[in-house]
């Protein structure tokens, strides 16, 4: 079958980007600048700064020079990629080979598409007008090949279809840069005269090779069609969605079950095979009366493994109600992560610690039942305020920065709120002689102290508190403070906060 | 004949206490967990792990003193790099002090359930888990038939159990392998200088399956348990006393 390419070419990719993004810059002149050596480097410019001279490889000093009010943005390495892939996902609307063609441009492969469109005028015309009317500054050209497709779309002066077999005639006229040459090349090429393709077509292919090597033979062969380029796709990701529908209506525990466990069963196989993992899924009913039951899991690390992520279901089958009966399962998984590959250990140690894979499916499971915010684990901050010299971990891969302080002596158990005692202490910093807590007096025996801490005045106001350490007569030890100095009301300054091993 | 009958009533006795799940000590293992002359109560003279615990706990003190030898005996248990959960309605325990315990507080999850029933269905699940070293469960009380069901779960995956015991008033019959009772005893400062010394415990083992209960004195010092000399003990309470 007669193959057809479109190459399309974004002239301003990355600012036709930043413009949409921030649409006060369409009438200004500028440019995304990188640093290199030393000094910033022009990496793109918009079609305001190209007017007044400006191209890309040029230091932004000598373009300030050029335009003072130029307007400058860092450089975004890999936005070219995401964007290209984005608009190449978006261009599978028109053809399902899509391929990107880095840096700056998109390869379509057409063949058979462009009668769906009315002809491939039409075709051409309506991808082009699409991409400019969404504001990117798209030029595009359609040939038998796609390296004619490419220097037709970028140096093409007048049609921009190439009707089959003619792509010789339309390179004739073109520089020789349309062959998506290397730099020396390019410049030998300048060098001996050569200042369009058809200058050297001609040429007997042994007198090319040997001046300018295979890459020169190669290129002007797949421009021309005798040789065959391959093309590295686009694979757009199918969602991670199963279906079940049911012939008889379901209404047990156990056919329910039996449907959750065969979709997951689906559902991991592919996720096995693509090395990812579950975080969380959604499973919905329909139920025959119309109504649709949802019930969701989550895990903490990424699994594929049937058995775990049943076990989370299993939790919630309670609350699914089947009443008439259920007739189509649905299982979306909303989250998708790489999950590590289960490695076989020649040395299993006793317990694996926090990375545990039973450890994370046992959080999961409670995390199901108990909720997620439930389950804590601490991590020590920089603080000598009690109350926030811990903070809670936000995953358990998550590694303490600081070292935990034993330095100074914490209590077993800490109140949340600090209670009022009463307390007869002497003046003005000795340790309570007996206190008064919970309508029990404890005779203070022994005491360590005062230990002040101060609040951190850029988080909050407040008075300090001069902690005691106290153990009483029977031994029971306790973390006692007074808030703030002595004034003339001396009732409410002591507080106990927490008690000791 | 009279000689060959007690071997095997022994034998037996040493068959059963296997079945319980006291393992005798292991040549290579450490068998040691810190804690003296109390390993000495214990069967095979092994503390058991791989068992629950009860530890009854009547007032706050009394919690701040268990957790400090619980975190104690995790240091050891958790040796080898285990992570431990504490299941609680309204936990007070405070992360920084277990350091001083030898325990590295990062590596204790914490589950706060909003439901006393809850704690139960968590600690069960829990102790299913291989993966753990050591689950703690904070109860108001416990019933023979749901202390059977934590056993039943420890004896497959050897995760050792804890249980603090909040409202032990009604202390009925349970299946744990022990029952302690841990109070805050007066500490001593070295010379009688002035301050607070190491935390010291009365540590009570009330009841213990096929072993002898008994009473000692510990303190917490310098990394390790150490435990009082009972005399000087009873000499100081004398003297203060007189």
């Amino acid at each position: 079958m007669q193959k057809r390419f479109v190459s399309i070419w974004f002239r301003h990719l990355t600012t036709d980007w930043l413009t949409l993004r921030r649409p006060e810059l369409k009438t200004l002149p500028f440019v995304f600048a990188a640093p290199e050596h030393g000094r910033m480097l022009i990496t793109a410019a918009n079609p305001l700064a190209e007017a007044q001279g400006i191209s890309p490889g040029m230091a932004l000093a000598d373009a300030r020079a050029v335009v003072p009010s130029l307007e400058m943005a860092d450089h975004i390495p890999g936005k070219e990629a995401k964007l290209l892939k984005a608009l190449g996902e978006w261009c599978i609307r028109y053809t399902p080979l899509v391929a990107i063609d880095m840096p700056d441009g998109l390869i379509l492969d057409i063949s058979g598409c462009a009668h769906l469109w009315g002809g491939e005028r039409a075709y051409l015309g309506n991808i082009i007008k699409v991409l400019r009317s969404k504001g990117y500054d798209a030029r595009g050209a359609m040939a038998d090949t796609l390296g004619a497709a490419w220097a037709v779309a970028r140096f093409g002066k007048d049609k921009p279809i190439i009707e089959p077999g003619e792509q010789a005639g339309a390179l004739l006229l073109l520089p020789p840069m349309a062959l998506r040459l290397e730099i020396e090349t390019l410049e030998r090429l300048k060098k001996l005269g050569f200042y369009t393709i058809k200058s050297f077509m001609g040429i007997g292919r042994s007198v090319l090779r040997r001046r300018f090597g295979t890459q020169l033979l190669l290129r002007l062969d797949q421009a021309l069609g005798n040789e065959d380029e391959p093309l590295d796709l686009l694979q757009p990701i199918e969602p991670y969605h199963e279906r079940l529908p049911c012939l008889e209506p379901i209404r047990t525990a156990t056919g329910i079950e039996i449907a959750i466990k065969t979709l997951l069963e689906n559902l991991c196989r592919r996720l096995e095979g693509e090395g990812l993992g579950l975080r969380s899924a959604v499973l919905k009913c329909y139920r025959l009366d119309g109504k649709v039951l949802q019930v969701s899991i989550g895990t903490g690390k990424a699994s594929h493994f049937v058995n775990h992520l049943f076990r989370l279901f299993e939790l919630k089958i309670s609350s699914i109600e089947p009443d008439l009966g259920i007739e189509l399962f649905t299982l979306d998984a909303t989250k998708v992560e790489e999950a590590d590959p289960e490695q076989e250990m020649l040395w299993s140690p006793e317990s694996g610690g926090l990375e545990d894979t039973g450890l994370a499916e046992l959080l999961d499971r409670l995390a199901n039942k108990v909720g997620t915010g439930n389950i804590r684990r601490y991590l020590p901050q920089e603080h000598y305020w009690p109350e926030r010299s811990v903070k809670p971990a936000l995953s358990l891969q998550d590694k303490r920065t600081t070292e935990w302080r034993t330095d100074r002596s914490r209590p077993s158990l800490l109140l949340s709120r600090p209670e009022r005692i009463d307390v007869t202490a002497l003046l003005p910093d000795n340790p309570p002689m007996l206190f008064v807590y919970k309508n029990i007096v404890h005779k203070v025996s022994k005491a360590d102290g005062p230990e002040r801490i101060e609040r951190e005045w850029w988080l909050e106001q407040g008075e300090h508190r001069d902690y005691y350490r106290v153990e009483d007569e029977k031994g029971r030890r306790y973390w006692v403070f007074r808030s703030g100095h002595y004034s003339g009301d001396q009732t409410g300054q002591w507080f106990i906060h927490g008690f000791f091993a | 004949m009279l000689n060959t009958k007690q071997d095997i009533i022994n034998k037996l006795r040493k068959d059963i206490l296997l079945m319980e799940g006291f393992n005798p000590p292991s040549a290579g293992g450490v068998s040691s967990i810190g804690l003296g002359d109390i390993e000495s109560a214990f069967p095979n003279g092994v503390f058991p792990v791989g068992a629950i615990h009860e530890m009854m706990c009547p007032s706050p003190e009394h919690v701040a003193a268990s957790s400090g030898f619980i975190a104690g005996i995790l240091g050891s248990l958790m040796e080898k790099g285990g992570a431990c959960l504490w299941i609680g309605v309204g936990r007070e325990l405070f992360p920084p002090s277990l350091m001083a315990f030898n325990t590295e507080p990062d590596r204790m999850i914490f589950i706060d359930v909003q439901k006393e029933r809850d704690v139960l269905w968590v600690a069960e699940e829990a102790l299913k888990c291989e993966g753990l070293s050591a689950v703690i469960a904070e109860l108001r009380d416990i019933s023979f038939a749901e202390s059977r069901r934590l056993q039943l779960a420890v004896e497959n995956s050897k995760v050792t159990g804890f249980i603090l015991r909040n409202d032990p008033r009604k202390a009925g019959t349970s299946t744990c392998v022990a029952r302690w009772q841990i109070s805050p005893l007066p500490s001593e400062t070295e010379d009688g200088l002035p301050g607070v010394g190491y935390p010291r415990g009365q540590v009570d083992l009330l009841k213990v399956r096929n072993g002898n209960p008994g009473s000692w004195q510990l303190e917490w010092a310098e990394g390790r348990f150490v435990q009082v000399n009972k005399e000087a003990a009873i000499h100081e309470f004398v003297r203060q006393i007189g």
